[in-house]
């Protein structure tokens, strides 16, 4: 049976009569990239704070690594990291003493520590410039300081918030990698924020997402495709008239077919077999050019939600 | 506990030492905070510094010294946004409390301290002509004690203060009010005394200044307890998150 990382049941937070968080219910595996996705204001951060005991529910509950928000919370943050929404830095101290106060907090012994601050400050390309006060220092830079203290004493869960916000995108691509790397070989957990929908789908092997409190939506990429209802195919040809679009949406795997930009758009119900229905529009006069079956993008599906939520 | 303790008192004096103008103005700083009780009020006063309780009024460095730090200890961090990093790590709430305690007050001692032991050595310079002079033991002991119990007493409500301030700023206006009130209060109060109750005074300095010098330490650690046990009341993770 595969652990599970995070429980919430019925988890939910009020700010007097703003709802934050509303009865939460997600289940996330440990080892996995976990996306949490949604609009400015939707709950993440609540959620993380939530899950780091940093705020107390105002009802339901939640369980991180097996320990209980409210009553074990120092728990979770013996084990977990945090790279929360901002960086989080010292910028009087340097990048060394910035990681070198975090060791201490976290009882590393003092040989370990330094190989470690060596290790992670070497790796993310800063190790010639430890000793420059951090103030001094560009987002970018900084960003990828908070990334080593939130590893540095090998945290079995990263809670991750926006972290490629402010990263170059060669910084952003090796961030990615390192924590695909973390999940995928060291069985470390990250539960990932992000307003980038494309780095949540190179990332994340499931997805949750979120507004106005509430979760619309949770599960693999795939699921989320199949529930949204967006496997998609793209016709480039000849001869869309109004009765091959009759015919198509009298099918029972069609959902919807049109004619954009002289392009027919038919979309599935599930992920089916279009060789029939090439086979039906061709005996019906149309000319096939070119056929494109596609997957929607977690963009359109993150947008698709948003819209049915309204 | 006592490791995660230090290890917060690490960081706050590191944080300290380069706060105004880098290290070499941080040097300047506390060579004019250690000059002016060390080296200017002893040459003024000459023998009396040692040979009178007038010393005593180091125990004021340790009070001005710990409000000039004191104020950015939370709402230093909340401004800056490592308050809510700093939460979320495995310290305990006690152990960033009185971390943060400790390393203000230390602070504080630490300099009146210097500034104790500089005096007496420019006292024996300039003016000892051979002969050893030190602090009466009730002066002497009194500064350390005393100027410790006021670090403590200004580094508590300077953490409330700042627990409760949105700003640095915010919390170094209100302390630089409490000290103008602590400093100018015993002053025009004892000025406002009829002639009386004045010599009285005079007379109670001189010969009962034991007396005195152990009612203004049980005083200062009844206030010293009471504001700690405020400041451990109000710092709650899940309070402070919210401020």
């Amino acid at each position: 049976m595969t652990a599970i990382a995070i429980r919430t049941e019925s988890l939910t937070r009020d700010f007097g009569k703003l709802r934050a968080v509303d009865n939460l219910n997600i289940e996330v595996l440990a080892g996995i990239v976990f996306g949490f996705l949604g609009p400015n204001g939707a709950g993440k951060t609540t959620t993380i704070r939530l899950l780091l005991g940093l705020l107390e529910a105002t009802s339901g509950r939640a369980e991180v690594l097996g320990f209980d928000t409210r009553t074990q919370a120092d728990e979770i943050r013996r084990r977990a990291g945090a790279l929360l929404e901002h960086p989080g830095l010292y910028e009087r101290l340097s990048a060394e003493d910035n990681l070198e106060f975090y060791g201490r907090i976290w009882h590393l012994q003092t040989s370990e520590r330094q190989v470690r601050i060596k290790e992670l400050l070497t790796h993310l390309g800063l190790w010639e410039r430890r000793k420059e006060i951090v103030g001094t220092w560009s987002r970018g830079m900084k960003q990828k300081l908070a990334v080593a203290r939130a590893l540095l004493h090998h945290p079995s869960l990263i809670f991750a918030d926006e972290p490629t916000a402010g990263l170059d995108p060669i910084a952003a691509v090796a961030l990615r990698e390192d924590l695909a790397t973390l999940a995928a070989r060291e069985g470390v957990t990250v539960f990932l924020t992000t307003h980038n929908l494309a780095e949540a789908e190179k990332l994340c092997q499931q997805v949750g997402v979120i507004r106005e409190g509430k979760l619309v939506a949770v599960g693999s990429l795939d699921q989320l495709r199949t529930t949204s209802g967006l496997p998609q195919v793209e016709i480039v040809g000849r001869g869309f008239t109004e009765k091959v679009l009759t015919l198509l949406r009298a099918q029972p795997e069609v959902a919807a077919a049109d004619v954009r930009n002289g392009r027919l758009l038919i979309d599935l119900q599930r992920d089916t077999d279009i060789a029939r229905l090439v086979g039906l529009i061709v005996s019906a006069g149309v000319e096939v050019e070119e056929i494109r079956k596609g997957k929607a993008s977690l963009e359109e599906v993150f947008l698709a939600l948003m819209e049915e939520e309204k | 506990m006592i490791a995660d303790v230090w290890t917060v008192i690490w960081k706050e004096w590191k944080m300290i030492r380069p706060q105004r103008g880098g290290v070499r103005g941080g040097m300047i700083g506390l060579l004019i905070v250690i000059g002016i009780p060390g080296i200017f009020l002893p040459l003024q006063m000459g023998r009396l510094w040692v040979e009178s309780p007038i010393a005593i009024v180091l125990v004021y460095v340790s009070l001005i010294m710990v409000t000039n730090v004191t104020a950015d200890s939370f709402a230093g961090e909340r401004e800056r946004h490592t308050l809510e990093t700093l939460l979320a790590s495995r310290l305990s709430d006690r152990a960033i409390l009185f971390g943060k305690v400790g390393a203000d007050a230390g602070y504080g001692w630490g300099l009146t301290l210097s500034g104790m032991f500089v005096g007496l050595v420019t006292v024996n310079f300039a003016y000892g002509r051979g002969e050893l002079l030190l602090y009466p033991p009730v002066v002497g002991l009194g500064i350390v004690v005393l100027s410790l119990l006021a670090a403590g007493l200004a580094s508590g409500a300077g953490i409330l203060i700042s627990l409760r301030a949105s700003t640095v700023l915010q919390a170094q206006q209100k302390m630089t009010i409490a000290l103008f009130l602590l400093l100018f209060i015993p002053s025009f109060g004892a000025g406002a005394l009829p002639a009386e109750w004045k010599a009285r005074l005079a007379e109670m300095l001189s010969t009962d200044l034991t007396k005195i010098v152990l009612i203004a330490a049980a005083i200062l650690i009844v206030l010293d307890i009471g504001l700690l046990c405020a400041a451990m009341a109000r710092f709650k993770r899940t309070r402070l998150i919210l401020d």
